[in-house]
């Protein structure tokens, strides 16, 4: 009896739904560029598997919809991700591309993308011309402005009264965007700002001079291998208990495991933690670490908020894949769960957001971690917003 | 910018001069006497820092990591000559760079496949993480001191082993006339692929000693190859003599250019010009070198076809 | 070009170049017209790459360094406010022929792996170069304003007939080069590549005609710079990254040295396949690097030299 009570139930249940009018039953197919092959391509394999596991986490459709994902390895060159970009948009005709990690290829590809009429949500790359003159509505970014990473770095460390600093990184533009984003915010006195040549493995020479310039504090930025090379030769020569290394985009979950006790004790700041306490990111962790068997950096963390940005939007719009401008305000209300908890968006489409320092702990059983020791910024906002046209 | 840290840079400049040499030597051996271009000199290299890291992880101890490394490059050298090079004795210096351009790229990816892209953990031994007091005020690492003195005993045994073994006059002698020593009965065959294995060889030891002061990742060779090319091009191919000089002259410059070039300029340029074209041309500078130095003599330093 | 069926396979490949934006319309696929565009943009590259190489044995490394000042000299001008295409491209041709002279003038003297190692040393000195100069964003590049204009004549942002312009420019440096290699001058180029000590003792003096050689070379892959970063429609030194210049002599491998239409179908099967492969696996580049070593110990006259009609031309 009660069987045939339930089966009755189950069945009305599922009539109602299944009568419901259902979105148009269109495929969503989205575009996600990153780099795939090559030393970076531990970079794009992070975004990769966030991006899988988000969609895993939507029951593989997004905003209720069947999802295609294409995915494309831009080789880390502009030229090549222009021509992904083409690719997905004339030939796979996506509705959304997504990912980028370098600012140089975001600024061959987005343009065109929205230009084109599509969305771009870029999910690392923010340079700050797309944050200012070139802000635009189709485009939004999950990550932040390169500068206001370095800035938080900037602003603690003007907080805390340091003085003496010894700056370094290569010679390129995001070097030198990242000295000048913490110069903005620092006003203390700069010993030395050092720029070193682009892939360069020996430092050596630069820990020499640095030594003879007698720091207080040294402030680095050393993305990659350079990081992983830098770290190691400062703590073998000794630097390390010595003159504290305060970072950014330099000790992360991917060098970490590459360079362990040499980064212990080493300060970054960031918008995200693994051990950010809220609940999206923590069943990101969770999952993550069981699905793939690695902690993710903030690289996935942002592909993973890229995918369930995309998702909220659809999902306010009804399927209706044609409302762009439904899509548009969607977004602009950032209401998804984001893993860095929940955040705003500024008028040129980029977050307004934490940044905390982290600092790098070993823990009891010998491996490193990034661990939130304070929040230096609250509702930061970019540097760049103010020569961004946009008003709403 | 007192005179000790001038010297400390100099010292500097002399290892990582040491550490080129490592690399050079194996690549103008092989060069001069087998008229070989290799560019995956640089994946041999590559090779070397990854055995020794699996085996620091497997053994736990470092010499015998190091002396199982120096095997299994050795053996993977021999390999890679018996299946892939033999071919290319008798081709053109152009089909060689492509072909071992090709086994690039085929090392890069394999060493993606086995070990995934991430960079390896690898560290100093704790015996070897010290320092010495070379001069007042400059505490020089242990191993880089180290690096240093084991550079300069290859130099050593490789000059012994060429110009005073049985083996060495083989050498020079397939590389003055290679029908010629085969019709004397030697087996130039073997004589090759004995050289090759002793480049690979000396390709991992600059690899394994690399190591645990850079990070251990596809593609790491690459980055290393260019310069190593630039120092034999100056010392001379195939000779040995020129990439000891030439290692030493290319470490230097770019020692000594990265740490006072900047400091220089400034003292006539304006400081954010001397910002803009210190970094700037401290990056250039080993080429220009090359470039002034094939401007002068053609065929670098000291050019040889054998030692 | 010699046999029939080569001249067969020339002519149907330049019509099927010609017919892929009708047919890209008809199928409404309007994305490989900028796919074969791209491929015709490489393959100019490549064919003034095989002048030298191919035809005069000189295996240039920095080639990637005119496609680089090409592309430069058409985005600096961009930045600047000057928009004009003819102004822009003259200087692109002006820029890298000076370039070349400059650089052909010291490498030339030396030969082998020292004119090898010369050229890569050259164009990674461009490379680092067009990093440090922030003005024109350095490594991040630069978004050109819009497309090289030709008031009056054509507007480029057409992607049709900016296809059409490319295979026009590809056509004319096809002809001229043709021309060259079968003139006078030619003939001594490729008489300096088969026996050199020979070309000397009849009287020529080889570095002259070796350093022309080098600059219309260097001239043509301007253009073809200026080409890319109207494709593009931004600026990169990436343009001038050594690896760039392996890829081009890998198309002129793959395709048949010393044959120039050999590159144009090198460029095609290099790119095409790359862009299947990568869109396939990950770890493409296992495939591809094997695959180059296979062609060179075995296809050494490359795809168009396995075509009948081959005259032991090269030596």
């Amino acid at each position: 009896m009660r069987t045939i009570g339930r089966a009755v139930l189950i069945s009305l249940v599922v009539a109602l739904v299944a009568v419901q009018p259902a979105p148009a039953a269109e495929t969503v197919k989205i575009g996600f560029i990153t780099s795939l092959s090559g030393p970076a391509g531990i970079i794009g394999k992070h975004m990769k598997d966030s991006v899988e596991l988000a969609l895993d986490h939507l029951g593989r459709k997004v905003g209720g919809l069947d999802v295609e994902m294409i995915y494309g390895d831009d080789q880390r060159k502009p030229d090549v991700g222009k021509q992904l970009a083409d690719e997905m948009l004339k030939k796979h005709k996506v509705h959304f591309v997504s990912g980028i990690i370098w600012s140089n290829v975001m600024l061959a590809v987005a343009p065109a993308v929205t230009s084109a009429g599509t969305f771009m949500i870029g999910t690392n790359a923010g340079p700050h011309e797309l944050a200012g003159k070139m802000c635009h509505e189709l485009f939004f970014t999950t990550s932040w402005q390169n500068d206001q990473t370095p800035e938080a770095m900037g602003k603690y460390m003007q907080d805390q009264g340091l003085t003496d600093v010894y700056a370094m990184a290569p010679n390129y533009a995001a070097g030198k965007d990242m000295i000048q984003g913490f110069k903005r915010y620092f006003k203390g006195k700069i010993v030395g700002e050092v720029y070193t040549k682009l892939g360069q493995q020996d430092y050596q020479a630069e820990i020499s001079q640095l030594r003879a310039a007698n720091p207080k504090v040294v402030f680095v930025f050393y993305p990659g291998d350079m990081g992983i090379q830098f770290l190691k030769q400062y703590a073998q020569s000794g630097l390390r208990g010595q003159i504290p290394l305060y970072s950014v985009y330099t000790v992360d979950e991917i060098t970490l495991p590459a360079v362990k006790e040499a980064a212990a004790g080493n300060w970054e700041t960031r918008y995200w933690s693994p051990d950010l306490k809220n609940e999206a990111n923590q069943k990101y962790i969770a999952d993550f670490r069981k699905k793939y068997g690695y902690t993710p950096t903030f690289y996935g963390a942002q592909s993973y908020d890229g995918i369930m940005l995309i998702d909220s939007a659809i999902r306010a719009v009804k399927g209706d894949l044609s409302n762009k401008k439904g899509m548009i305000a969607a977004m602009r209300k950032a209401d998804y769960r984001s893993t860095r908890g929940p955040y705003k968006y500024n008028v040129n489409h980029f977050p307004i957001q934490n940044f905390y320092l982290l600092r790098a702990v070993q823990l009891p059983n010998g491996e490193l971690e990034m661990q939130i020791q304070k929040t230096v910024f609250e509702s930061h906002k970019d540097a760049y917003h103010q020569e961004c046209a946009m008003k709403w | 910018m007192t005179l000790f840290l001038v010297l400390e840079q100099g010292l500097n400049g002399l290892q990582f001069g040491v550490m080129l040499f490592l690399m050079a030597a194996g690549l103008t051996l092989v060069f001069g006497i087998m008229n070989l271009v290799n560019l995956a000199h640089g994946s041999l290299y590559m090779v070397g820092a990854y055995l020794a890291t699996m085996f620091v992880q497997l053994t736990g101890a470092f010499v015998l990591a190091v002396v199982l490394a120096l095997a299994g490059t050795l053996l993977v050298g021999v390999v890679v000559e018996l299946v892939a090079l033999r071919t290319l004795y008798e081709r053109d210096h152009l089909d060689q760079v492509l072909a071992t351009f090709g086994l690039i790229l085929f090392f890069n990816e394999l060493i993606a496949i086995l070990w995934g892209r991430a960079a390896l953990y690898s560290s100093l031994p704790a015996w070897l993480s010290g320092h010495i007091q070379v001069l007042p005020g400059v505490r020089y690492p242990v191993y880089r001191a180290l690096v240093i003195l084991v550079g300069l005993a290859v130099a050593a045994l490789l000059w012994v082993v060429v110009s005073r073994t049985r083996l060495g006059m083989l050498i020079r002698a397939g590389a003055s006339n290679r029908t010629m020593v085969a019709a004397l009965g030697v087996n130039i065959r073997l004589l090759y692929t004995v050289v090759f294995g002793f480049g690979a060889a000396l390709a991992g030891l600059a690899g394994l000693m690399a190591g645990p002061i850079y990070a251990v990742q596809p593609g790491m060779g690459e980055q290393i190859l260019i310069q190593v090319f630039v120092v034999i091009v100056i010392g001379g191919i195939g000779s040995i003599r020129g990439a000891l000089v030439g290692s030493v002259i290319v470490g230097m410059v770019d020692t000594l250019g990265r740490a006072f070039l900047k400091p220089m300029l400034a003292t006539f340029l304006s400081p954010s010009a001397a910002d803009t074209a210190g970094p700037a041309l401290a990056s250039m500078l080993i080429y220009m070198l090359m470039a002034a130095v094939l401007a002068f003599r053609p065929q670098g330093l000291f050019p040889a076809r054998g030692i | 070009m010699g046999s029939p069926t080569r001249v067969v396979v020339l002519g149907l490949g330049l019509l099927l170049l010609a017919g892929v934006p009708p047919a890209a319309a008809v199928f409404n696929q309007p994305f490989y017209v900028d796919l074969f565009r791209r491929v015709m943009i490489f393959a100019i590259a490549a064919l003034s790459l095989d002048l030298i190489l191919g035809y005069g044995g000189m295996v240039s490394f920095g080639h990637a360094a005119y496609l680089g000042v090409g592309a430069y000299a058409v985005g600096v001008l961009m930045h600047h406010g000057i928009h004009n295409g003819f102004v822009q491209w003259t200087l692109a041709v002006v820029a890298s022929t000076l370039v070349a002279l400059a650089i052909g003038a010291v490498s030339i003297r030396t030969s082998g792996v020292y004119f090898i190692m010369i050229t890569l040393a050259f164009t990674q000195m461009l490379y680092y170069l067009g990093i440090s100069v922030e003005e024109y964003g350095g490594d991040d590049g630069m978004r050109l304003a819009t497309r090289s204009q030709f008031p009056g004549l054509m507007d480029l942002k057409n992607p049709t007939v900016f296809y059409y312009l490319v295979l026009g420019v590809l056509l004319m440096f096809l002809y001229i080069g043709h021309r060259l290699v079968n003139a006078r001058f030619g003939m001594v180029i490729r008489a300096a590549k088969s026996n050199e000590p020979r070309a000397r003792a009849i009287g020529f003096s080889l570095y002259r005609y070796k350093l022309t050689a080098f600059a219309i070379a260097g001239a043509m892959c301007g253009v073809a710079g200026a080409l890319l970063v109207n494709q593009t429609e931004y600026l990169t030194p990436e343009f001038m990254h050594w690896t760039r210049s392996g890829e081009i002599m890998f198309m002129v491998i793959l395709g048949g040295m010393g044959t120039l239409v050999g590159p144009i179908i090198g460029a095609a099967v290099f790119l095409l396949l790359e862009d299947v492969l990568s869109a396939w696996t990950v770890h493409w580049q296992i495939i591809l690097g094997p695959f180059l070593i296979l062609v060179v110990l075995f296809a050494k006259r490359g795809l168009f030299g396995l075509l009948p009609g081959a005259a032991s031309r090269n030596g």
